[in-house]
């Protein structure tokens, strides 16, 4: 795949909900590629469809209206078991609250995925233990979830989103609940992910957060207001 | 690979119900007492309806068994004064009946007198049974010792006795009882042959032989005896005329012997201003039992099938709390790529884990109560291989009846929904 060709596309999105008889456009005609490899962070005030763009990227929502391109398979028209399908080989979750399964152990959280790809035990526990390496955390496999810190849980949370090799990392808010210091471990995880090739597209209200991304999207009342690119 | 991920699958219901554990364990105890309840129940009635059959088929199914009844009239007035009654089956109906059917392959006639039988200072109540030699072969009682009558013995009257295992240990307990001499009201006879003893409690009718039973031959029997009885009641003297107390006719096809007892019935109706007999066909009776069994076993079986109905209700009402309580992992779950028939698997998988272990537990309960109540109360319990394999059958269908519903809602959950779940 040439690097330039994108991971995700959108083509004029619109996201449509009827909240008491009136139409509410969380996303009103979005078009943009996210080329394969890039870093983005999407800002905007609260309510603007930050969310609401992630999770149409990540194939939890479908659009109302125009298409979405995942890797160029377009998510229109396709079935649940589909978009699960693309969700399980393509896309890995990061989000504000972790997520992680509480009556799970570390290591069971980061097989988790891999319990769904098919793996055989053997094979999971080896792929866990190479993750967990990577984020720090080979010594807490057999903890509980509730027995680290947050910064180790959204730790654990990237080593789950990493276990299928996804080609691209979408996270909501991933620093939201950590203080500053530990958002910078985390955006420097987010980073080194990047700089091995995986697209990464995060939601953020912080700019120090956001200045980790190559690319910033701007969004404002469902529209794009601007992208900032740095150089280099 | 796809076993493999069922055996996965079971293990992380497992371990799931083991992390709620006191839950899991009430919300089982509906299935635990509801299975548990089938089987003792259904093992009582299979033990009851056992004995009663047992009981039954001794008295032979190919047997029709007349006896001699009192006529309701006469029992009724009491104030009327009847001296003398005359009832009950005679000689000739006997000799009828041997001579008329076809089908009838033998009969055994009875005449049974209430006596007291001594030997020097040793005494008890027997029942003297005048039998024709064909009684031996119809009761199928083994033969302890000596001989049984013969129809030579019936020829000469002989003064000789068969007697009971009991009433040997009671009026012989040391003596060699064979060729002893007892005394029954005043005649003597020597005894010839004992037969087993064995105790046989009412089943609808009454077994023809009793414990406290001495045979002697029925020609000896009415000449000895005659056939009047004089009783005491209320007083008065009573003198009661029976010829014969019982006549038992053995049929030689199971398949002629109820039309044979209607066509008895019929000729002793014509012969019988009163009715003063009574007719009981076993095989009927045997019939009768085997249906009452079957809408026992309904009745027991909807009762079951009410427990367990409530236990499956317990185990949908706790699942779906608990897909409630789980919302956000399922949002979790399907964002990492799980698909809506995996959610289903994961939660109904947990429910047939939940029920069975439950059915297995009450399989246990099941196989205890029925040694409980054979021990403290004294009845017979069965348990039927087919009321284990019910038990499985009903606990897994009840898993996946009662576990589908809340496994689909959880599927049904839209993800979004399910992550933003507090
Ligand atoms: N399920 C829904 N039903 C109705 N309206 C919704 C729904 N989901 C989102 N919206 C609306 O869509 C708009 C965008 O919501 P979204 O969650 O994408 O905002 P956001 O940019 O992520 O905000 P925040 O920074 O507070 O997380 C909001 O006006 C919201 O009320
Ligand atoms: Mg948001």
């Amino acid at each position: 795949m040439n690097p330039g060709a994108a991971s995700i596309r959108l083509e004029e999105v619109w996201k449509t909900y009827r909240v008491g008889g009136e139409d509410v456009h969380a996303l009103a005609g979005v078009s943009i590629a996210f080329p394969q490899g890039s870093f983005w962070a999407i800002m905007g005030p609260s309510g603007s469809g930050k969310s609401t763009l992630l999770n149409l990227l990540g194939c939890l929502d479908r659009p109302s209206r125009g298409a979405c391109y995942i890797q160029d398979q377009p998510t229109a028209g396709v079935d649940d078991d589909a978009l699960s399908e693309i969700r399980l080989r393509h896309l890995g979750f990061v989000f504000q609250s972790f997520n992680l399964i509480a009556q799970l152990s570390v290591r069971e959280n980061i097989e988790l995925p891999l319990f769904y790809l098919g793996w055989d035990a053997e094979r999971s526990r080896r792929r866990a233990e190479e993750l967990a390496a990577l984020v720090g955390l080979e010594q807490r496999l057999g903890h509980r979830p509730s027995e680290l810190s947050g910064g180790q849980q959204q730790r654990v949370a990237i080593a789950r989103a990493l276990a299928n090799d996804p080609r691209i990392i979408l996270a909501d808010e991933p620093t939201g609940n950590l203080d500053t210091a530990t958002g910078i471990q985390i955006m420097e995880l987010l980073g080194d992910l990047n700089r091995r090739g995986k697209t990464v597209i995060m939601v953020t209200h912080e700019p120090e957060i956001a200045a980790y991304a190559r690319h910033r999207l701007h969004i404002r009342d469902g529209r794009i207001d601007r992208i900032e690119s740095a150089d280099g | 690979m796809r076993e493999l991920r069922l055996v996965r699958n079971i293990r992380l219901g497992i371990k799931n119900l083991v992390l709620n554990g006191l839950r899991s364990l009430l919300t089982m105890l509906g299935m635990v007492f509801g299975v548990g309840s089938v089987i003792a129940m259904l093992s009582v009635g299979e033990g009851a309806s056992q004995e009663a059959l047992e009981q039954i088929r001794r008295l032979g199914s190919e047997n029709i068994l007349i006896s001699s009844v009192k006529p309701v009239e006469e029992e009724a007035s009491p104030q009327v004064r009847i001296f003398m009654s005359i009832y009950g089956l005679t000689y000739a109906d006997e000799q009828r009946i041997r001579e008329t059917f076809s089908a009838v392959r033998n009969t055994v006639a009875v005449k049974s007198v209430r006596k007291e039988a001594r030997v020097g200072t040793r005494a008890m109540e027997i029942r003297a049974m005048g039998v024709t030699p064909g009684w031996f072969d119809l009761v199928k009682r083994p033969l302890l010792a000596g001989r049984a009558l013969t129809p030579q013995d019936e020829e000469r009257r002989a003064a000789v006795v068969v007697i009971t295992e009991t009433v040997a240990r009671r009026l012989l307990p040391i003596e060699h009882p064979l060729g002893s001499f007892i005394q029954v009201s005043g005649e003597i006879f020597e005894v010839v042959g004992i037969v087993q003893s064995m105790s046989t409690q009412g089943a609808g009718i009454q077994a023809p032989d009793r414990e406290e039973d001495i045979y002697l031959p029925l020609g000896t029997a009415r000449e000895r005896y005659g056939d009047l009885v004089m009783r005491r009641s209320a007083g008065s003297f009573m003198r009661e005329q029976v010829e014969l107390h019982q006549v038992i006719v053995q049929v030689d096809d199971v398949s002629r012997v109820e039309n044979t007892a209607r066509a008895i019935e019929e000729m002793l109706e014509r012969f019988h201003k009163k009715k003063d007999y009574r007719i009981d066909v076993p095989l009927a009776l045997l019939r009768q039992a085997e249906a009452t069994k079957r809408t026992f076993n309904i009745v027991l079986g909807s009762i079951a099938g009410i427990s367990l109905l409530v236990g499956g209700i317990g185990i949908m009402n706790i699942m779906l709390a608990s897909v409630t309580e789980r919302t956000r992992e399922i949002g979790i779950r399907r964002a990492i790529g799980a698909k809506r028939r995996q959610i289903v698997g994961q939660f109904l998988i947990e429910t047939v884990v939940l029920s069975t272990a439950g059915g297995a537990i009450g399989i246990c309960v099941g196989l205890l109560i029925p040694l409980l109540i054979t021990y403290f109360a004294g009845l017979t319990t069965i348990v039927t291989a087919g009321s284990l394999v019910l038990s499985v059958v009903i606990s897994l269908s009840v898993g996946i009846v009662f576990g589908l519903y809340p496994a689909v809602r959880a599927a049904r959950l839209d993800p979004i929904e399910a992550l933003r779940h507090e």
